[in-house]
């Protein structure tokens, strides 16, 4: 199923992200995905992450697929050139993967293979570009495709509290006018920031999912202050996470937290993707509080 | 050795249309293939038009301080131009842009690497010879080599307080474009078609 059916249909989509591990034994990822992630409308598979090499996104996706969720293929610019890109899209299609999220991806410089050559043949808005190419039965270099064209719903994403949002609306739309189908934003901490900014986003008049991270501990906060960018934990959220440890070890404060950036969000968007970052089993408890 | 080639004449009158300008030649580099005679001709073709407020034609307008000196001569005219359209590499282009923060500035040639010895690019290298010169879509600072991903579709998620992702200590290149796009009011360059960059460099491509 296409996630832009849901959309179609006034649905509050909800999708979690799973990231493979590093090994081939996938059995305890889609133990959990099965688990926690059945009642959702997708599940995305991250494509190495933050640089750090993995299980590849489109076997896991073919794996969650055999198990009847319904995966997101996220592919990155980073590790493929425009001719590899378009190679994995077909073999998705074949898969019978519908889902993208099309991302232009981390710098190798911030991974685990500090000496990689940075790819970026394409960049995001250039892949949905391509993306909409094949769809139209023609690959990137002009030549036809064989048989049917492949279709898909093509997700992207933004960064709603960056300190350069302007820039970051300016690419939205460069990525709507490329053909993108969906947004999913970096995770919000601020809804303040998050609303201010839909009501720009608005214009564009495509859905867009709130992006959300359970915040784990008061350093996991701070860290990604410091290290994420995008990213802006207010200091009374971080209080709140030090106030009871117990509390907030066993996941409670973290998951009233991104509960209550939910329902704050929830009027002014079209779905919430969550980030669950190794803690897919609370993701059933927050929709719960969120009142999904 | 670096080729400078003149972009299509169709996209050079286009960026010059309707605006005053004033133009800059630069051939001082020994190392550098300047298409000398076309753009002679092409620049007469513009000043028949009446819309050329002045023309200079000097050497090393990538070396900031010799730049300076050599415009200030002809301040008046630059004051009326609307915008100034540059006749060198990408080094030059990009020296002017920076110098001239309220003008338009506009590249008027692409430049194309040639194997072998390098010409001179004092100073700072901050043009890649990639032979689709991008200066005119990016308020004259070049996406290629002020974004670490060579980005050329607008910025990355990746700017923490307006640094780059890979090193804390560089300014995000399209921060610095979409600000200098805004001084000079073309935040318009931003809505334009998608690019795909080509990598084929022996090919001819005017943008």
């Amino acid at each position: 199923m296409k996630i832009t059916e849901a959309f179609e249909r006034g649905e509050f989509v909800v999708t979690a992200e799973v990231g493979p591990p590093k090994g081939f034994h996938i059995e305890h990822v889609l133990e959990e995905a099965k688990t926690y992630l059945s009642g959702i409308t997708a599940v995305n598979v991250t494509d190495n992450q933050s640089s750090v090499m993995r299980l590849g996104s489109l076997a896991t996706c073919k794996a969650l697929k055999d198990e009847g969720l319904t995966p997101i293929f996220q592919l990155t610019c980073r590790d493929r050139n425009r001719i590899a890109l378009q190679s994995d899209l077909l073999s998705a299609a074949m898969f019978g993967i519908e889902n993208l999220l099309l991302l232009t991806g981390d710098h190798t410089k911030l991974g685990d293979h500090k000496a990689a050559k940075p790819v970026f043949d394409l960049d995001s808005v250039s892949l949905i570009h391509t993306v909409k190419q094949l769809e139209a039965g023609v690959d990137l270099g002009g030549n036809d495709l064989v048989g049917e064209a492949p279709k898909f719903a093509k997700g992207a994403v933004v960064s709603p509290c960056s300190d350069s949002v302007d820039a970051q609306l300016a690419k939205m739309e460069r990525k709507v006018a490329a053909g993108c189908d969906y947004f999913q934003t970096q995770a919000v901490f601020e809804p303040e920031k998050f609303i201010q900014f839909m009501e720009k986003a608005k214009q564009f008049g495509k859905p867009v999912q709130v992006g959300i991270i359970i915040p784990k501990s008061a350093g996991m906060a701070k860290f990604m202050n410091n290290n994420v960018a995008g990213i802006h934990v207010p200091d009374e959220m971080i209080e709140e996470l030090k106030k009871d440890k117990e509390k907030t070890k066993a996941g409670i404060t973290g998951v009233e937290i991104a509960a209550r950036i939910i329902k704050e969000c929830r009027p002014y968007c079209q779905g919430v993707h969550i980030m669950a970052l190794g803690w897919e089993s609370k993701v059933p408890e927050l929709l719960k509080q969120a009142g999904i | 050795m670096l080729i400078t080639q003149l972009k299509a004449k169709e996209t050079i009158v286009s960026l010059a249309a309707g605006k005053k300008v004033f133009i800059i030649n630069c051939q001082g580099c020994k190392e550098v293939h300047f298409p000398e005679a076309e753009v002679k001709e092409l620049e007469k073709e513009l000043a028949d038009s009446g819309n050329v407020t002045g023309t200079i034609t000097t050497d090393y307008i990538c070396n900031p301080e010799n730049m300076k000196l050599r415009l200030e001569k002809h301040k008046s005219e630059i004051e009326a131009a609307d915008a100034v359209l540059v006749f060198s590499c990408g080094v030059g282009v990009q020296t002017v842009a920076g110098y001239l923060e309220d003008k338009k500035v506009y590249a008027a040639c692409d430049t194309y690497p040639l194997p072998g010895f390098q010409g001179v690019t004092p100073l700072e290298y901050n043009c890649d010879q990639c032979g689709e010169c991008y200066l005119n879509l990016t308020g004259g600072i070049c996406p290629i080599t002020a974004c670490s991903k060579s980005l050329v579709n607008g910025q990355c998620g990746g700017s923490k307080n307006g640094k780059c992702e890979v090193d804390s200590e560089m300014e995000c290149g399209w921060e610095r474009i979409y600000r200098r796009l805004a001084q000079v009011g073309r935040l318009d360059a931003l809505k334009c078609p998608t690019q795909v960059r080509n990598f084929a460099t022996d090919d001819e491509v005017s943008k």
